[in-house]
């Protein structure tokens, strides 16, 4: 069996051990209408920030996808923990052209109504999601799904067209999450998964 | 004919059309939301053209209406990723099968133009106790429908990843459409239906910056749109679906000339 590498990571911000697993990854080939990545194994434990890194087209995404139920599992086990709560921050969160909803209102959906946000959030709550740039949008969809009370996060490659600043928001947001909570983060900045992740799984590229 | 048979005449239609600009201009604001405006111009011509078929079977119109809408949306529900594009086909069927079918009746042509261009004075008590319970359903399942669908718009995986079913939202809200599209079909037309749950959201929502704001002003648009069409057509002894569209066509106007604020 296949299984991605896994590097421990000393620099990790939180590394914290937890007994059962949040979600448990056996041999699982997936993919849409054929494998397109696996077999791979790994678990995802309350109080870690685990990384997924790879190549373009390693299947970082889809493996991801195979967690939430949109893509199919071929063979092997995804298992996860009873009542799970996840919230996904898609790679590209489309910015609906013309919705009139503010920020506040997105991040409401999510229950990641805070009562106190971080400065990069603050001018982004009164205003309409339409009139948001691309990372703007990017950064705040990213801060619901972190500030909402899921236990495991799904980020897919939340920097992508953010600022130094937002990136740097997005890191005080991991760095402080709740020990029951995890994340499982794709991106393809190496310097940012290095900075965050307790352990990261390199994917190899699928033969196919 | 006096004021007082005026209005007893007009009172039944004017509810009824009333109850329904208020529920196909809300609707038509959450089809906008899905991405689905396209609906609100298919569906309507399949429902027109399943109440001309009904006629020519000897069945009740409005029977005949439900029942191709209610297949054409479960139909729709099972082609996933088809979009827009299957309201469109809808839409060509529809309107090619309606006058089709008039050109061989009797009553044909009467019914076909009844159901794409609208006649609102033929609507009858029937018609206006469904808008009246269509209404309560709306208002009793609005709430919970909002939040789903806005979640579902966002996030799309947000159901499916904790394991919630969509099906029940999503089949309430096909049930809310279709039976609104029905009544409002078959009172006031296909074509002034598709006015109304497309240009009152389309004008809003290019307004202002909150959802609550948007659904609103959705519904003070339609109803002033249906309310001005209503007194015209009557002073000016014309035909109320296209004075309402007219009219819902002018109101698009506001969207260019009122900004909305960033």
């Amino acid at each position: 069996m296949t299984t991605g590498a896994v590097h421990n990571n000393t620099t990790a911000t939180a590394g914290e051990v937890a007994v059962q697993p949040l979600a448990r990854f056996d041999a699982v080939c997936a993919g849409y209408r054929k494998p397109v990545v696996g077999p791979v194994s790994f678990t995802v434990s309350a109080g870690e920030i685990l990384g997924l890194a790879g190549a373009n087209g390693a299947g970082k995404s889809t493996l991801l996808s195979a967690l939430t139920g949109t893509a199919r599992v071929f063979s092997g086990h995804i298992r996860r923990r009873d009542g799970l709560t996840v919230s996904h921050h898609r790679q590209r969160p489309e910015q609906p052209p013309e919705l009139p909803l503010c920020g506040r209102e997105l991040l409401e959906l999510m229950g990641a109504v805070q009562t106190r946000y971080p400065p990069q959030i603050e001018p982004l709550l009164e205003k309409p999601l339409a009139a948001l740039s691309g990372g703007q949008f990017q950064f705040l969809q990213a801060y619901a799904c972190l500030a909402s009370q899921a236990e495991l996060v799904i980020l897919d490659e939340p920097t992508n067209n953010l600022d130094g600043h937002a990136i740097q928001a997005l890191s005080g947001l991991l760095s402080r999450m709740a020990p029951h909570r995890a994340v499982l983060l794709v991106s393809h900045e190496q310097r940012f998964l290095q900075q965050h992740c307790s352990r990261i799984i390199e994917l190899p590229l699928s033969p196919a | 004919m006096d004021l007082y048979m005026l209005d007893q005449l007009f009172r039944l239609p004017f509810l009824t059309g009333l109850l329904l600009t208020v529920i196909v201009a809300l609707l038509g604001a959450y089809l906008r939301l899905r991405g689905e405006w396209m609906a609100a111009l298919g569906l309507p011509h399949i429902a027109a053209a399943g109440g001309v078929a009904a006629v020519s079977l000897g069945l009740p119109l409005t029977l005949g209406a439900a029942l191709t809408t209610a297949s054409a949306a479960a139909i729709k529900s099972l082609l996933a990723g088809s979009g827009n594009s299957a309201f469109a086909l809808m839409l060509i069927l529809g309107w090619g099968a309606a006058l089709t079918l008039s050109g061989h009746l009797a009553q044909g042509e009467v019914s076909a133009e009844e159901l794409l261009g609208g006649q609102i004075y033929f609507t009858t008590a029937a018609h206006l106790y469904a808008a009246l319970a269509l209404a309560v359903a709306c208002l009793l399942s609005l709430p919970w429908l909002n939040h789903r669908l806005l979640l579902q718009r966002f996030f799309p995986d947000h159901f499916r990843a904790n394991r919630r079913p969509a099906w029940p939202h999503e089949l309430l809200f096909a049930a809310l459409l279709v039976m609104a599209v029905v009544l409002a079909t078959v009172s006031l037309g296909a074509l002034p239906a598709f006015a109304l749950f497309f240009v009152p959201p389309w004008v809003a929502f290019g307004l202002v910056r909150q959802w609550k704001q948007g659904l609103v002003l959705t519904v003070a648009l339609a109803l002033a749109a249906y309310l001005l069409a209503f007194l015209l057509a009557i002073l000016m002894d014309q035909p109320f679906g296209p004075t309402l569209t007219l009219l819902l066509a002018l109101m698009a106007a506001l969207r260019w000339a009122v900004q909305r604020p960033l």
